[in-house]
């Protein structure tokens, strides 16, 4: 029997190491996604070449062999490059997009050995702002990575990102403000304990039922915030070559790509979390599913936590499969049309959400 | 004729709806989501060719690999003339020639190589050949392999297709 500290620190570190190979385990996947997604959405095949003792399993392993590829590739340096900065970039990219994983409640309270445990890994009382601070940060590895390649590109890169991220962010802060106003709380635990309740008697107490503004503003700067296309400009393969990243190879890339995927894996959760209810399941209570017209059916306690724990791996792998959709049915935006987008049009709609949101609130409450 | 102004039809103004963008990015979802999902059903829909498993049928005249030719009872048609290795352009036609046992015959090709790499596909050598002894009517062109020696084809191969 375990006790005080050492019980702690063992769930600390589960809590951790499950959440940290789920995420993981899923960028790795979204990798597959992407290439088969796009093959099949554009008429193609897609991986179906590397296998292993023979079973191909529609490509599943090309993760792994490009995995391998990039740890055995000559690690290259360009004669221009600073030396340090080169070899900090991917670090700096990656690390900010692993740390975001940390707020994300993954699951409700469970009891084990009497003890209560929250199914995340730091239930910080700062909440989402931890991850706009940590997600800030990410823009640090893309312009350290332009400037330090010595190249023009990449420096290109490096600048459009850094001018895109200050765009977004600051209406996806915004975007936010409203959420925190219905749920009166910053924390993701408790904005999640908020969303289980119903709305009139029937539709589920989601953010994206009282924030639909508040919900397209911030899908749309999560895609800007993460680099994905419509707004993949740092990246803009036809006329940046491959962005900022382009003077890396080997595991270097690698770590970029991962830091893109992470951020998807992350962006989804975060979506998933504020605004679809996080692991709650509609109509769901602790002792089974009471639907809108009194019908009721009991569930057994475990099933229960598998249905939410379920729901939260269904609604992030959605989300994350959304990006991965979205990439390939519209065309990158224009430069201007961007920044115009960022600034014009995004920033004043979510102050005007902000507004109507305080309007609505004052009034029901008058 | 008059030279005259030409109206080019310009694309019409997008009415409020669609400067939103929010419906035609649904609209353009359900049309992805579509493609994905018929492929995913019908694979065999997808026009992708699996190379090298499945080949494509060729039209008949289609100049591809070399084949080498062969009199009734089995030797080569071919007598080691060099007319060939002189008409190649790319110069990937290898020919030693040696004294044929058949009294009838001069000379055979002790060896043929043809380095598949180099060649150029021009169809010189079956025009330059006069025993018919050279055709490239194999209808494939040159396979993926691992090695560049795998590709030099020696007159046994030439023989066999």
């Amino acid at each position: 029997m375990m006790t005080g500290p050492l019980f702690d620190i063992a769930v600390a570190v589960a809590r951790i190491a499950v959440f940290f190979a789920f995420c993981f385990g899923l960028v790795v996947v979204m990798t597959w996604v992407e290439r088969k997604g796009a093959a099949y959405i554009q008429d193609r095949r897609g991986p179906n070449r590397a296998d292993i003792f023979g079973i191909r399993a529609w490509g599943l392993f090309h993760p792994l062999a490009d995995a391998l590829k990039f740890l055995f590739k000559e690690d290259f340096i360009p004669d221009n490059a600073h030396r340090l900065f080169y070899q900090m970039a991917p670090m700096f990219s990656l690390a900010p997009a692993i740390l975001g994983i940390a707020i994300i409640p993954f699951g409700p309270d469970v009891t084990v050995m009497g003890r209560t445990i929250a199914l995340q890994i730091a239930d910080l009382n700062v909440g989402i702002l931890y991850l706009f601070a940590v997600s800030g940060m990410t823009v640090y590895g893309v312009v350290l990575a332009g400037w330090a390649s010595g190249s023009k590109y990449p420096l290109l890169g490096g600048l459009r990102s850094s001018a895109q991220m200050l765009s977004y962010e600051v209406s996806m802060g915004l975007s936010l403000l409203g959420v925190f106003m219905v749920f009166e709380s910053v924390r993701l635990s408790q904005i999640v304990a908020g969303q289980g309740g119903l709305l009139f008697g029937v539709l589920p107490k989601w953010g994206v039922f009282v924030q639909p503004l508040g919900f397209i503003l911030f899908l749309v700067a999560q895609y800007a915030e993460a680099n994905r296309t419509p707004f993949d400009l740092p990246e803009g393969e036809s006329e940046l070559v491959a962005g900022y990243h382009t003077e890396y190879g080997s595991f270097k890339f690698s770590m970029f790509m991962m830091a893109e995927y992470l951020h998807m894996v992350v962006g989804a959760a975060v979506v998933a979390t504020l605004f679809f209810g996080g692991w709650q399941v509609p109509y769901l209570g602790g002792a089974g599913f009471l639907f809108p017209g009194g019908f009721a059916v009991a569930v057994p306690p475990a099933l229960v936590l598998l249905l939410r724990l379920g729901a939260f791996v269904a609604k992030v792998v959605f989300f994350a499969w959304l990006y991965v959709w979205v990439r390939w049915t519209i065309p990158r935006f224009r430069y201007d049309q961007v920044m115009r987008l960022g600034w014009k049009v995004m920033l004043p709609l979510s102050l005007l959400n902000i507004f109507a949101t305080g309007l609505i609130m004052l009034l029901l409450k008058g | 004729m008059t030279i005259g102004i030409k109206k080019v039809a310009r694309p019409r103004e997008m009415s409020f709806p669609e400067s939103l963008y929010l419906v035609e990015i649904v609209k353009g979802l359900g049309v992805t989501m579509g493609h994905m999902l018929s492929n995913i059903v019908r694979q065999e829909g997808i026009k992708t060719i699996e190379y090298p498993e499945v080949r494509r049928e060729m039209p008949p005249r289609f100049r591809g690999c070399h084949r080498l030719m062969k009199r009734e009872d089995g030797s080569p048609r071919c007598v080691a003339c060099y007319c060939c290795a002189t008409a190649c352009p790319a110069k990937c036609i290898t020919i030693v020639a040696g004294e044929s046992p058949d009294p009838g015959v001069e000379k055979y090709p002790v060896r043929f190589d043809i380095d598949m790499l180099r060649c150029v596909f021009c169809g010189m050598c079956v025009e330059a050949c006069p025993c018919d002894a050279i055709r490239m009517d194999t209808g494939w062109f040159t396979p993926p392999d691992d090695t560049r020696e795998k590709l030099i084809f020696t007159i046994d191969t030439l023989l066999e297709k």
